[in-house]
């Protein structure tokens, strides 16, 4: 900086955009090696999905699609997501609201616990409920005792899904929570707000963004979790198999065109997360943005 | 409506906030919790309203115990440094939030809120500010949305915590004033947090000093700056020298004029404060009375010039001076003057620093 005076603007400005780029034989191959690396593990991987389900024909991929075990197969997908996202959203913002909010005996503990079921295998986790909840299990001779079956049905599932995802909500929003502080929900409960409204009226509205992300993500990895799924679904067809679970069994019994017609909508669902995901990215920055334009609206305590 | 702070302690961890803390506010004043960051202030304020528990003691409105109740109970008007907008809502819903919470039953209609909403808008100088949010405005600007949402629910009482804290200086002083017309429009009982004693004098009815979770002094603006209670009190409301001291046989002796002291049995050691304002300086030493000091540097930037001065042996004097005087000394730097307090105070106890 201290030469700039000596030099005549333009230069300055050329010389300090060139500093700024690395060299055209640095550039073009990173690039390069970039999007072949994209093509190879995730383009081609993608196209040929839906290469092989319509090889066949499109009538050979809706009559797999059709098949009544497949519907059987996305109806419990659905099910499954139905149940365990709203759950998440419950224990994600309850558990946000309390570790951002609250100072309590535990807390760190409690951070780092919610973190379990990321830390550990999904096939460990699967194990867990049968260990639960299996016939030779803690609670199996009473489940049996009152003919109430969890593992190797559909509850087993359900609690397998529920457990596998439980950190996506939280995690999302903890930091954005406690980003916001909680000056302005201090401030609606001196205005007389109740907690309820003060929840709805300031808090959801800055957190919305972040907890539909979550959200999003969360289905998707609800809708595709195949571990822990696996271990204690029992793999009984048109009965306890996911989309996952049944796309593999079809697979295994050599029938690729269904198992990549079912494969294709797991895909489809991948895609449309993807773009929902970056829609919510983009306006996320340009909240923030507007946030940030004048001063310290914003995270200053 | 009058408050009354009874006997409160509040403690975080092993950190004491607020230790035996009394105060009254009667109905209408505005008063200035002043005090230097870790005093307790905030906490004070916080408790006041509602927002944080006491663990022991009591507050009352009115003669009311209001100890166990909520903050939506208080009917406090709250005001953060921060301004705490909420930051999806336009100008228009920050200050209509208050009145849009309340049940249904007690609730205005859209029309009236409306109106009330445009009427404060008006008080604090916003009226075409409405659809704004909170991001398009300056701080100024937002500082006064937060205390127009404060005052639509009526508060009976109406706390602010260091209002102008983040505010540049210009703006902040033009805002001060505009608070204290305000309070003597609305005479809405107030109370707000600032460690600056200039805003503190300047705005308040009456000053209430804290130092390190407890009362140092109250009163008024002029009792607290003429009439300090105590070297913390003395020191944190302005500019000041210190001088070691000695007294003896009724004769208070400071510095080191050569010759003039010869430490007795009954020398007393003692601290000295002078405000800078209050120092005189002569290029002649008249009847050995001074202290002789060498100037470091000369600030005439201001409605004083402000000397720095060095003595001998390296203490400090701060000394401000007239322009007129200024120039009929024609002082500059380097040169050796004599100083000497015109007015002093000493107090007992040490001072723990020296600003």
């Amino acid at each position: 900086m201290s030469i700039a005076p000596t030099l005549p603007v333009p230069a300055v400005t050329r010389g300090l955009v060139r500093s700024r780029r690395d060299p055209a034989y640095v550039r073009w191959p990173l690039i390069v090696i970039g999007f072949l690396f994209l093509g190879l593990f995730l383009v081609v991987p993608l196209l040929s999905v839906f290469q092989y389900a319509l090889r066949s024909g499109l009538g050979a991929y809706l009559a797999a699609i059709r098949d009544h075990e497949a519907i059987a197969a996305i109806r419990l997908t659905l099910l499954t997501a139905a149940i365990a996202v709203p759950l998440n959203l419950l224990f994600g913002v309850a558990a946000a609201w309390a570790i951002s909010r609250f100072e309590f005996w535990g807390k760190g503990v409690l951070t780092t616990l919610i973190d379990v079921p990321f830390s550990v295998s999904p096939v460990i986790s699967g194990m867990l409920f049968i260990l639960l909840f299996g016939t030779q299990g803690w609670f199996g001779p009473w489940l049996q005792e009152h003919n109430l079956r969890i593992v190797f049905a559909v509850p087993g599932i359900i609690l397998a899904t529920i457990f596998v995802t439980f950190p996506i909500v939280a995690r999302e929003l903890i930091p954005v929570m406690q980003s916001l502080g909680s000056e302005e929900e201090q401030v609606a409960l001196t205005l007389g707000a109740s907690g309820w409204q003060t929840f709805c009226k300031v808090t959801l509205p800055n957190i919305k963004w972040g907890l539909l992300y979550g959200v999003i993500i969360c289905n998707a990895r609800a809708m595709g979790e195949f571990g822990a799924v696996s271990v204690v679904s029992g793999h009984i067809r048109g009965m306890t198999n996911t989309m996952p679970l049944y796309v593999e069994i079809l697979y295994n019994d050599y029938q690729y065109v269904p198992a990549f017609a079912v494969a294709s909508l797991l895909t489809l669902l991948a895609l449309a997360t993807l773009v929902a995901k970056s829609v919510i990215e983009w306006r996320e920055e340009r909240h923030q943005a507007a946030g940030n334009l004048t001063g310290p609206m914003r995270g200053q305590r | 409506m009058s408050i009354e702070v009874r006997d409160i302690t509040k403690r975080f961890g092993d950190f004491t906030a607020l230790a035996n803390v009394n105060l009254n506010v009667p109905t209408g004043e505005l008063v200035a919790l002043l005090g230097p960051s870790g005093s307790g202030k905030t906490t004070l304020l916080r408790i006041i309203s509602g927002l944080e528990p006491p663990d022991s003691g009591s507050v009352f409105f009115e003669g009311q115990e209001m100890t166990r109740r909520a903050a939506q109970e208080r009917g406090v008007g709250f005001v953060f440094q921060h301004y705490a907008l909420f930051r999806h809502m336009t100008v228009f819903e920050n200050i209509a939030f208050g009145l849009t919470v309340k049940p249904r039953a007690e609730r205005l209609s859209k029309d009236h809120i409306r109106g009330r909403v445009q009427e404060l808008l008006r008080l604090v100088q916003l009226s075409g500010l409405a659809n704004h949010l909170p991001s398009q405005l300056s701080g100024g600007q937002r500082q006064r949305v937060a205390l127009a949402r404060a005052l639509a629910v009526e508060p009976k009482v109406l706390l602010l915590d260091e209002p102008f804290g983040a505010l540049d200086a210009k703006v902040r002083q033009e805002l001060r004033r505009w608070l204290r017309r305000l309070h003597d429009e609305l005479q809405v009982t107030s109370i707000f947090v600032t460690h600056d004693q200039e805003e503190a004098l300047e705005v308040a009815d009456r000053v209430v000093v804290m130092n390190e979770g407890r009362i140092e002094q109250e009163g008024s603006p002029e009792v607290v700056y003429h009439h300090p209670a105590n070297a913390f009190v003395y020191q944190f409301l302005g500019n000041l020298n210190l001088f070691h001291a000695r007294l003896e046989n009724g004769q208070t002796y400071i510095g080191e004029p050569a010759g003039n002291f010869a430490p007795g049995e009954n020398a007393n050691p003692s601290l000295v404060y002078v405000r800078p304002h209050l120092m005189n300086v002569e290029r002649e030493t008249q009847n050995g009375n001074h202290i002789a000091a060498h100037i470091v540097r000369i600030n005439s930037a201001g409605p004083l010039v402000h000397l720095e001065l060095a003595t001998a042996n390296g203490e400090t004097i701060q000394a401000d001076i007239s322009h007129e005087r200024f120039e009929e000394l024609a002082l500059k730097t380097g040169e050796e003057v004599f100083v000497s307090p015109r007015d002093m105070r000493i107090f007992d106890e040490p001072t723990p620093e020296s600003s």
